[in-house]
């Protein structure tokens, strides 16, 4: 046989020097291996396509692991089965570049199943090279997801049986039945006419990258002779005859064409942005920026027994519960407290009741759990019912009277029953008790400043139209609160 | 001084996008799912990509791929999903790339449950996944913390080539707190190394594969080595009446927050006890731990499991002074009461002693 002399493509190293061991001019590959070929007809395209530098190489686990030792480009090794995720974060950084996934069919189409179904359902905007064996060839020729039936392997000893092993998965026409792919095409390197055809849709699928129309996958059909214990001649001569009978050479799917450039899924989020943002933009964003005027709230006047208060406010779902508490944590930070809030969540949550924890106070403050309960704060009559004796002697409960309707039973405590529910009807807003509780709340103890909850409300609160009903619910809260609190005699006491 | 109100979790994300991180790839799981739900708000806001993998097994691998183009990325989890990660985490840990992960811990093993613990420390801390690597883990105990250790472990994971954590819990990442953001980082380190698509670049190898033992066996030196710098320099702990302290009690996380208050309480009462909190758990604050058994006659450690940091302590103090242990599991949380009640304990054995 005349030896063929070829010239080398640009895109493989001249000498293979990352490789191991003499002989740097030759890979490592079997004598009929077919990724020597399928790696050519790559570095041909990247040559003839000038992208040798902007092109980003990422082999997977297998034989062709050792990608990088040939194409002179950026190479990224990936992890078995995982190169579409990699490609995925190489291309979403780098738009520019080219990114082809090169894989086996174990890696692709086993470990890796999930990982390519989903790239390619996404659009990826890069050019996938499948390397159909059937085998597992590097670990030394087990069973893949793709050996056929009858095909003996060192894990299937007598013959893969549907029985046992399932069928041969068929990616490429499994693939084509995903809307987002735009080139998926099946080929084999047996001979002159279809090693024209793999490289026209190498070609293709690169050039389909280049011009931004999304994701492409070239299946090819291709030898292991050493997996497959053949010699090469009957290893390209069994391609033709049994593999390519259950893998047909087709075109699986072609979208070119038809399709314009923005019907391909590369939406502008797929692409990061030209401009970068100024570092006033970034701040505004993160709300940084959002209380760039300080404002001072009025100095409140506050009874040590209600001084840096550990609260724990607690009702069913829908009732603010959780609002509450964080309109109490945002006006304590704005009036230059220490605040902490911390909340019930997961599946209590979702099955109807809510707490949260909150603590106020002036110094830095240590557990965010509230354990004993300066004030209980209880919207309905389960949450009395679970957190009353955790109320320290002398603490303080207030409780939605509109809905419970039993008095506490602490003797040691101070309890303020509070129509929270009546009042909120009254303004015609069921959903206000939780901002009328608040303003008892501040009424009573004096806590806060009415005016910083108010700016905690522009805050915390999203739905600007109300800002109205919950002033009004505030202010009726507050005076009620006022109304029950307790003479004060703390300037005495501390006098 | 202006101030938010925030969740632990969405302070990462904050910190994150200050310190110039443009890719966020997830799968959503609680307690961490509002680090992604703010990333998916955020990052396409600042031009960056925000990305729901389809497993955390992609996630990861999603991020090794940007990471390999320099870019700055991350991914959060909670303990099971970080489990899934392990692999794709010693892959990078092998390949030397830097990236952030956050691991917001719940109740586990298995499914566990969705509360509080403390349980990942050996699988952040020890290595987790397979290989001779470390990770720098930091531990944040306040909403300002998942904010400024955020952007400290993408500076360390820079300059040092490997993964960062930000090893926190449920409690934390749920909490609000006020936070003061920091100014954004504008100058980002040149990352020579990378793949990113230039000329400069189109010789460059991203890669953990080293097939020769000798070439492997320099490798893992090389990587001890650098874990050896990081035990050098980035040690970082807080502590709290230490200086006269008989009793030290160690806790990161939520749980320094608990101690803290039972500290206070303790002191109130005159028991001469201090805290210590290690802020980085790789590194281990060692040579701190040592000093401290200067003067110390006894170490309690609290964790939210069954005794993992504890080991480290140990350690370190190489058996010169006991080491007490209180671990709670499934999700419960100690009251400072609780701590406290443990440290008069301690005080009593010790006075006992002592006369």
């Amino acid at each position: 046989m005349a030896k063929e002399i070829l010239e080398k493509p640009e895109s493989f190293y001249g000498e293979f020097t990352r490789k191991p061991g003499a002989n740097p001019e030759s890979t490592h590959y079997c004598p009929g291996c077919g990724h020597g070929v399928v790696h050519k007809l790559i570095a041909e395209t990247m040559d003839d396509f000038g992208i040798r530098e902007k092109t980003v190489f990422v082999s997977p686990v297998g034989c062709s692991v050792f990608g990088y030792y040939y194409f002179k480009c950026g190479n990224v090794q990936a992890a078995h089965g995982r190169a579409p995720a990699v490609a995925t974060g190489i291309k979403r950084a780098l738009p520019d570049s080219v990114v082809i996934s090169y894989q086996g069919d174990g890696d692709l189409a086993a470990i890796g199943g999930n990982n390519i179904i989903q790239a390619a359902n996404r659009g990826e905007n890069i050019t996938v090279i499948f390397v159909n064996n059937a085998i597992y060839g590097m670990t030394g020729s087990q069973m893949a997801p793709t050996t056929l039936l009858g095909q003996k392997t060192t894990t299937t000893p007598r013959g893969r049986s549907a029985e046992n092993e399932g069928y041969p998965i068929r990616m490429s026409e499994l693939l084509a039945t995903l809307e987002a792919p735009v080139y998926i095409e099946r080929v084999a390197i047996t001979d002159a006419k279809h090693l024209m055809k793999a490289r026209k849709a190498i070609r293709k699928g690169i050039q389909n990258q280049i011009d931004g129309r999304g994701f492409s996958f070239i299946e090819i059909l291709s030898a292991c002779p050493t997996g497959w214990k053949m010699t090469p001649v009957d290893s390209k001569k069994w391609i033709e005859d049994v593999l390519s009978d259950y893998f047909k050479l087709n075109v699986l799917k072609d979208k070119n064409g038809a399709l314009k450039k923005e019907d391909t899924g590369i939406t502008k989020s797929k692409r990061e942005k030209e401009v970068e943002p100024t570092k006033k933009e970034i701040m505004e964003l993160l709300g940084g920026t959002a209380q760039t005027a300080k404002v001072s709230f009025p100095q409140t006047d506050v009874t040590a027994n209600y001084l840096d208060p550990r609260i724990k406010i607690a009702g069913f779902g829908g009732q603010g519960v959780l609002l509450l508490g964080q309109l109490l944590a945002q006006s304590a930070m704005m009036s230059e407290l220490f605040s902490t809030w911390l909340p019930s969540y997961g599946p209590e949550m979702r099955g109807g009741t809510a707490n949260c924890h909150v603590i106020i106070s002036d110094k830095r403050i240590g557990s965010p759990l509230v354990s004993e309960t300066d004030v209980l704060i209880a919207m309905n009559l389960p949450s009395l019912e679970k957190f009353e004796d955790e109320v320290r002697p002398n603490g303080v409960i207030f409780m939605n009277s509109s809905l419970i309707k039993r008095k506490v039973e602490r003797q040691d405590v101070e309890p303020v029953y509070v129509p929270a529910t009546e009042f909120a009807d009254e303004l015609k807003e069921p959903r206000v008790a939780n901002v009328v509780m608040l303003g008892a709340y501040l009424g009573y103890t004096n806590l806060l400043s009415v005016e910083s909850v108010l700016a905690a409300t522009k805050t915390v609160v999203k739905r600007k139209e109300l800002f109205a009903i919950n002033k009004e619910a505030l202010a009726k809260g507050f005076e009620f609160g006022r109304a029950k609190a307790k003479p004060k005699k703390h300037k005495e006491e501390v006098l | 001084m202006s101030r938010i109100l925030v969740k632990g979790n969405e302070a990462v994300i904050k910190g994150a996008i200050l310190s110039g991180c443009k890719a966020f790839y997830g799968y959503p799981i609680t307690p961490a799912s509002e680090v992604a739900e703010s990333a998916a708000i955020n990052f396409p806001q600042i031009g960056g990509t925000f990305l729901q993998a389809e497993s955390e097994v992609a996630a990861i691998n999603m991020v090794y791929g940007a990471a390999s183009t320099g870019q700055r990325v991350m991914t959060a989890s909670s303990s099971p999903g970080i489990s899934l990660k392990l692999e794709g985490i010693s892959y990078a840990a092998g390949a030397e790339l830097p990236m952030v992960l956050v691991d917001v811990m719940r109740g586990g093993p298995g499914l566990g449950n969705i509360a509080p613990e403390q349980s990942d420390y050996n699988q952040m801390v020890k290595g987790g996944g397979h290989g001779n690597y470390k990770l720098i883990v930091l531990a944040p105990n306040c909403a300002q913390e998942m904010c400024d250790l955020t952007m400290l472990a993408f500076e360390l994971a820079d300059k040092y080539r490997t993964p960062a954590v930000i090893l926190t819990d449920g409690f934390v990442g749920q909490m609000m707190e006020p936070v003061q953001l920091p100014e954004p980082v504008t100058e980002l380190p040149a990352k020579p190394w990378a793949v990113d698509g230039t000329p400069e670049t189109a010789n460059n190898l991203v890669s953990s594969i080293y097939l020769e033992a000798p070439v492997l066996e320099a490798h893992n030196e090389k990587l001890q080595q650098k874990y050896r710098e990081i035990s050098d320099h980035e040690v970082r702990w807080e502590q709290i009446y230490t200086d006269d302290a008989e009793i030290i009690i160690v806790g990161y996380g939520i749980v320094s927050r608990i101690l803290q208050t039972a500290v206070e309480a303790a002191r109130a009462q005159g028991i001469a006890v201090g805290l210590l909190r290690p802020i980085t758990l790789f590194p281990f604050p060692v040579k701190r731990i040592q000093e401290l058994a200067e003067t110390a006659s006894v170490f309690l450690v609290a964790e939210l499991s069954n005794g993992q940091m504890v080991d480290d302590v140990r350690l370190a103090l190489d058996g010169r002074r006991p080491t007490k242990f209180y671990g709670r599991m499934g999700g419960s949380v100690p009251s400072p009461e609780e701590i406290l009640q443990e440290i008069k304990k301690l005080n009593n054995d010790l006075n006992k002693n002592g006369n």
